[in-house]
């Protein structure tokens, strides 16, 4: 339970600076907000005057204080070029982008965990080389590629959906999930490659370490070994492998979703970040690291309940 | 109650036998040592023995007979019946032969749970109880331990409690001591001549140190490139050595070990 603790601890502390640093990029970068607004034929004097009605004329310490405030009572600011409440703005794109991640991530797991499987029982011959190369050519596909193949073949010619229309989620559920479904499919494929590898070459190595010798020794047949000692043995470096893919997902899903026009977290990044929209963009960067640094920590309580070997130093 | 007839063992990706034409008898309640060097085809002996060898990779020919039953050409399904039943196995470095997410307790069990039906109270008892048997302190407490959490020689005791708890006919010990420091080798050693004495279970002890052989075994057969050049009585071929290998080997014990063991440590 310490480690759980600690564990957490530092996962706050990670936020604290990723949001910081996120902060002070703004910064840092040029391009002023109310240059931004006002364009450059301002005169200084307007600029200046917006510039401390935005507030940015205070020191930044004090700018992410306040922020960090903020952000723990809910209220995320006001974007510049929407004026309005950055969460109003934000809580509707964030169930679309966490839909998407969640059927990217279900397809990953539906197909990828029986193929890796299969795929680490049947070794050499050619069906294996056949497949290590579509394996090969699946992980080079950009999605967005895909995405463009999937529009034109399933939107364009089968009209399955309408490419470039989102529909609404509230009026038109399945109609936006068929939507999201041909999405998820272009951003899962790659990962779907890259996870049948990874699990594929994690259990073969599994099955060639000593304790697998010891367990045919007692009279197992290689079904049990797989289930009752390799598996468990494979899962460590497995789910750490899907906590980056869980974070992959969503760094993937803000060039997909531009290609589908699905109205995401990450097409309001794109344009809040021409925009200039700091507030817009701060909340949207600091919401990404979240999911980031929350499924990493998520992986490593999981990986610590299974294997005791990483509790060390943390349950003394 | 082990006999080995004309052994023959060529990996395809080798050019020569593993083992060529061995015949070895084992008695009942009789420890065996096996002594050669590295790549002797001692290891691959036993493991063939334990029906470990990986049979789509090499050619066999010849015959083993467990208590008359043939195992070398048994099927697969046959073969592991007998597999942890009548044929315990104990390998070199515990460490890495242990399943490092499975409790020491579980692993303990692992072969009552595939070949008799004992209850889980059962299971449980006759492991505190084999845990026990190999001078282990505190086995309730080690059977929840892992892997990780016990000594090198530790481990070595609980590997040897795993592989008689079933009670089987025969254990095959493929060099148990020598990822182990010199005391506790001693101590093992002690341990398996006792548990010999006690339950008679007879033993196939594999090494490449004849000295340490020479500490447990009654008889002592030599190997060198696959192929069998001495056998019989550990005193007899220590003293008397009849092949240059075997005289070679023996030369290659330190002076003073040779001297201490003939006073008798035990």
């Amino acid at each position: 339970m310490k480690y759980a603790a600690r564990r957490i601890a530092s996962f706050l502390l990670t936020m604290v600076i990723v949001s910081f640093l996120a902060f002070m990029a703004f910064d840092v970068i040029s391009g002023d907000p109310a240059t931004a607004l006002l364009g450059t034929e301002a005169t200084p004097e307007a600029i200046a005057a917006l510039r401390t009605e935005m507030g940015l004329d205070r020191p930044l310490g004090v700018r992410y204080g306040e922020w960090l405030l903020g952000f723990f009572t809910g209220d995320l600011g006001t974007s510049y070029v929407y004026h309005q409440s950055v969460s109003e703005i934000i809580a509707p794109k964030i169930s679309v982008t966490l839909l998407l991640s969640f059927v990217s991530f279900l397809l990953i797991l539906l197909i990828s965990i029986p193929l890796g499987l299969s795929a680490a029982k049947r070794s050499g011959g050619a069906l294996e080389a056949a497949g290590t190369a579509f394996n090969q050519f699946c992980m080079a596909v950009p999605p967005f590629f895909t995405g463009m193949l999937l529009s034109y073949l399933f939107g364009v010619i089968l009209k399955w959906f309408m490419p470039g229309v989102f529909p609404d989620l509230s009026t038109d559920f399945p109609g936006a999930m068929r939507h999201i479904f041909f999405a998820a499919i272009a951003i899962a494929v790659p990962r779907i490659a890259m996870t049948v590898r990874m699990l594929k070459s994690t259990i073969q190595s599994e099955m060639r370490k000593s304790y697998v010798r010891t367990a045919i020794s007692r009279g197992n047949d290689r079904s049990a070994v797989l289930r009752v000692h390799v598996l468990k043995n494979s899962l460590v470096p497995v789910i750490t492998f899907l906590a980056q893919t869980m974070a992959e997902i969503v760094a993937g899903g803000i060039v997909v979703e531009q290609v589908f026009a699905i109205p995401g977290l990450g097409r309001m990044l794109v344009s809040s970040i021409s925009n200039r929209d700091y507030p817009m963009v701060q909340a949207i960067v600091v919401i990404l690291a979240l999911w980031v640094v929350l499924s990493g920590t998520v992986a490593d309580l999981v990986n610590q309940r299974i294997d005791p070997r990483l509790r060390l130093g943390g349950d003394r | 109650m082990l006999e080995i007839r004309d052994l023959h063992i060529k990996f395809h990706n080798r050019e020569r036998e593993a083992v060529s034409g061995v015949s070895l008898t084992i008695h009942d309640g009789e420890i065996l040592g096996l002594v050669g060097e590295s790549g002797s085809g001692k290891s691959v002996t036993a493991m063939s023995v334990a029906g470990l060898l990986p049979r789509k990779q090499c050619s066999y020919s010849g015959a083993i007979y467990l208590d008359g039953a043939e195992l070398l050409h048994i099927d697969r399904k046959e073969l592991r019946k007998k597999q942890g039943k009548a044929i315990g196995v104990v390998f070199q470095e515990p460490m890495n032969a242990m399943d490092p997410l499975m409790t020491i307790g579980k692993q303990v069990e692992e072969v009552l749970r595939i070949h008799t039906t004992c209850s889980r109270e059962e299971r449980k008892r006759l492991a505190l109880e084999a845990l026990a048997a190999v001078d282990l302190p505190d086995p309730e407490d080690i059977y929840g331990k892992y892997p990780h959490e016990l000594s090198g020689g530790m481990l070595q005791r609980a590997m040897i409690a795993a592989a008689i708890v079933i009670r089987p006919k025969l254990l095959l010990l493929d060099e148990p001591t020598t990822a182990l420091d010199v005391t506790i080798q001693a101590q093992i050693l002690e341990l398996l001549k006792r548990l010999n004495k006690e339950s008679g279970i007879s033993m196939l002890f594999i090494s490449h140190n004849l000295n340490v052989v020479r500490k447990l075994c009654s008889r002592v057969a030599v190997m060198q490139r696959g192929v069998l050049v001495e056998e019989g009585d550990v005193e007899t071929v220590f003293h008397h050595p009849q092949h240059p290998y075997t005289q070679h080997l023996i030369a290659a014990i330190p002076r003073r070990e040779r001297k201490e063991n003939r006073h008798g440590t035990k």
